[in-house]
């Protein structure tokens, strides 16, 4: 298949002000999604996985928040020079995401009919019986059952799995080139899951979307991802194809958080691999390798500069001192 | 563990937790006839998706509620039977950690008023006798057990990241040198690597204190990695219990099989190959009282057999134990 990018992130930064100082919450963060590829944003509570999401959405909350810099780029397009109202056409249109919890996305007092076919004809221009035909073709997509009629119920009257597929539904309804799912499966249940990762995966190979994972769960990675791209202190530190990642991990934190998984595949009882201490505040955090106070390798040079993005064979990337040369 | 002389610490007997519905003549069965042994010194883990009843029965345990049926009897004494000031006497001697460190822990308190609250408690009600300044080294003591400094003995749980706040819960647990502690979903709230190292604490303070788990989880993979044995929980009962190492190899119940089969497997390679066992609808209400297999609705394996009578759960092959029709 030909990679042809169709998204790419170049140093962008968002900063919070709040009152104990700037939260860098990304802080030069670059990627670029292929047509058709499934990238997968992994790291731990704080990293800037959302923030990033969000960003790109244009849909931080400014204030205390601001895109202090970067581009975002939509075929060559920087969307981030784009007033709300164009944005806006951008939005479910042309990139569509769904959440942890797909309650912030429903609105509880309205028929899931009235969402989904609103959303349609917003952004298709259908006739409201077209809408409809299509809304209940998406709820069939979906895996819904008796979709002709549960269309008409609300929100409430789904259970959580059910709801999840009801905003996939409602995000793939507009054909968007690009789905960020951001945790979609973290408040359901492992069998829930694997439902809702194989529908996701099912359905933006028919309708060719391409995909941005964003999850804390390496084990979701390794199942849905195509690349990797792993997140720290609001910055990419390690980028590489899915399996490259696993089978060689270059970032010593990347290779930290693979090992402190328990494995089920693996009689492991005794001690885990553990990284010691905690993730940084990102708040005035001084000129260093973030990392740095837990990292078993860190040098002297990683206290005071931060690393450098290091190109390595097989399209990887990795931000770390033990990969430069000129240190 | 010391499972060749099998002292059996916690026996819970046909425990049942049933909950009234408002306006209804049903009822929640939350538990719903669950059995087991625990033995000293070992890890038993509880595993099952939400609302299986998993921690209705650790609370019923606890005597947090009073059993609608059924027995847990502690070191041979029946604590479902015993009346209020017995009972606290005997709950010295178990302890809950909680999923959440930061609901469960009182935030205009300092650590180490938490700390000292059970050991103040039992002391005043005479169960224990600890003088002040005894306390005041019990709290210091604990703090370095469970890898805190002690000078932050004096700040509040908010000053504290995840990990840390469920080590002060874990101290809290400790204070009174119990011999099984219930944990309700200890590390679901943490992240990996802080996951790992509340995992591996526990690991290190059984082994220091001689302790007894009944550890709660839904992630299947943390609970084969800490457990001894596993029971698996579906709608209030248990579908299947097996050493923690077979459950994996060879999982006995067909729902055990699906929800295995779920679980992703941090290995690209291994998930492109694996099979997924899809079950059928969603978990049913617990609120009808059942009169065939519990996973009858969704199991792909299901006979006529399973319809019209309960499977019971029986050991199969050592100390494999599972209740399925398959098998018998
Ligand atoms: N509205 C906000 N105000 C202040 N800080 C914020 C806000 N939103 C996010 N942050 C901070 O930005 C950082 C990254 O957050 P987020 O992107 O949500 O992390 P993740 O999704 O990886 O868990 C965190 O430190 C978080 O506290
Ligand atoms: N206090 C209660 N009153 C009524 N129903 C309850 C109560 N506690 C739990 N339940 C119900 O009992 C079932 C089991 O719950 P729980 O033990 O919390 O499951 P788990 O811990 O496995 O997620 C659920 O259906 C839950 O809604
Ligand atoms: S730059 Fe230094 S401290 Fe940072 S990860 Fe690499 S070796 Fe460790
Ligand atoms: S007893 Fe029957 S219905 Fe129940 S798990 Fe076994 S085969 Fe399935
Ligand atoms: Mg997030
Ligand atoms: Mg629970």
């Amino acid at each position: 298949m030909e990679n042809k990018t169709i998204l790419e992130v170049k140093d962008l930064k968002t900063y919070f002000r709040t009152d104990a100082g700037i939260v860098k919450a990304v802080d030069g963060v670059s990627f670029r999604l292929d047509k058709g590829e499934t990238l997968g944003l992994v790291g731990e509570s704080g990293s800037g996985k959302s923030v990033t999401n969000m960003s790109i959405m244009k849909l931080i909350p400014m204030p205390p928040g601001k895109i202090v810099g970067g581009e975002v780029l939509l075929d060559g397009v920087d969307i981030l020079k784009l007033n709300e109202k164009e944005m806006s056409r951008i939005r479910g249109n042309r990139i569509s995401m769904i959440f942890q919890d797909p309650m912030t996305a429903l609105n509880p007092y309205l028929r899931i009919s009235t969402q989904l076919i609103e959303t349609i004809r917003l952004h298709q221009g259908l006739d409201k019986a077209e809408a409809r035909k299509k809304a209940i073709e998406m709820l069939k997509l979906v895996g819904i059952p008796a979709a002709e009629r549960r269309i008409d119920a609300y929100p409430h009257q789904f259970s959580g799995g059910m709801r999840q597929r009801v905003m996939i539904a409602i995000a793939l309804s507009c054909n968007p080139e690009i789905l960020i799912a951001d945790e979609p499966t973290t408040a359901l249940d492992v069998t829930i899951q694997a439902q809702i990762l194989d529908l996701i995966k099912d359905l933006s190979e028919k309708l060719e979307t391409a995909v941005i994972m964003i999850t804390h769960d390496l084990g979701v990675v390794a199942g849905m991802c195509d690349n990797v791209c792993v997140m720290y202190a609001g910055r990419i530190v390690e980028r590489a194809p899915v399996d490259d990642l696993f089978e060689s991990p270059k970032h010593p934190y990347t290779n930290g958080l693979i090992q402190s998984i328990p494995r089920l595949d693996e009689k492991g009882s005794g001690r885990l691999f553990s990284i010691d201490g905690q993730p940084p505040n990102v708040i005035d955090l001084p000129e260093c390798c973030p990392f740095h106070p837990r990292c078993e390798k860190a040098m002297d040079v990683c206290t005071r500069k931060y690393p450098p993005v290091v190109s390595l064979e097989g399209k990887r990337e990795v931000a770390c001192w033990l990969y430069e040369e000129n240190k | 563990m010391a499972k060749e002389n099998k002292e059996v610490l916690l026996q819970v007997q046909g425990l049942k937790q049933h909950f009234p519905i408002k306006g209804s003549r049903n009822v929640i069965r939350a538990v719903d006839g669950v059995s087991f042994d625990l033995y000293k010194g070992e890890t038993l883990g509880l595993v099952g998706e939400s609302g299986c009843g998993k921690s209705t029965t650790v609370r019923a345990i606890d005597q947090l509620y009073r059993p609608t049926a059924g027995n847990v009897l502690f070191e041979g004494v029946d604590l479902a039977t015993l009346k209020q000031k017995p009972l606290i006497a005997a709950r010295k001697n178990m302890q809950m950690v909680f999923q959440d460190p930061y609901g469960s822990l009182n935030p205009r308190m300092t650590v180490s008023q938490i700390l000292s609250e059970p050991l103040q408690i039992y002391s005043q009600r005479k169960i224990i006798n600890m003088t002040k300044e005894e306390i005041s080294r019990r709290v210091d003591e604990l703090m370095e057990i469970v890898g805190l400094s002690r000078f932050f003995k004096n700040r509040y749980p908010h000053e504290f990241s995840g990990g840390q706040k469920q080590r002060i819960g874990i101290g809290r647990a400790l204070a009174l040198n119990p011999k099984l502690l219930l944990l309700d979903e200890p590390v679901s709230a943490l992240d990996v690597s802080i996951q790992a190292q509340v995992l591996n604490l526990l690991d290190d303070l059984q082994k220091e204190f001689d302790l007894t788990y009944l550890f709660i989880a839904h992630d299947l993979a943390v609970v084969e990695h800490i457990s001894d044995r596993v029971a698996v929980m579906y709608l209030g009962i248990i579908a299947e219990l097996s050493p923690a190492n077979d459950l994996y190899v060879e999982p006995l119940h067909p729902y055990t099989q699906a929800l295995l089969s779920a679980v992703p497997i941090p290995d690209p390679k291994i998930e492109r190959t694996r099979e997924r066992i899809v079950l059928e609808g969603d978990v049913p209400s617990p609120d009808t009282e059942r009169h065939g297999c519990y996973f009858y609705d969704r199991c792909p394996k299901r006979m006529e057999k399973c319809k019209g009578s309960i499977p019971e759960l029986k050991a199969v092959k050592g100390d494999h134990q599972v209740a399925c029709f398959l098998y018998e």
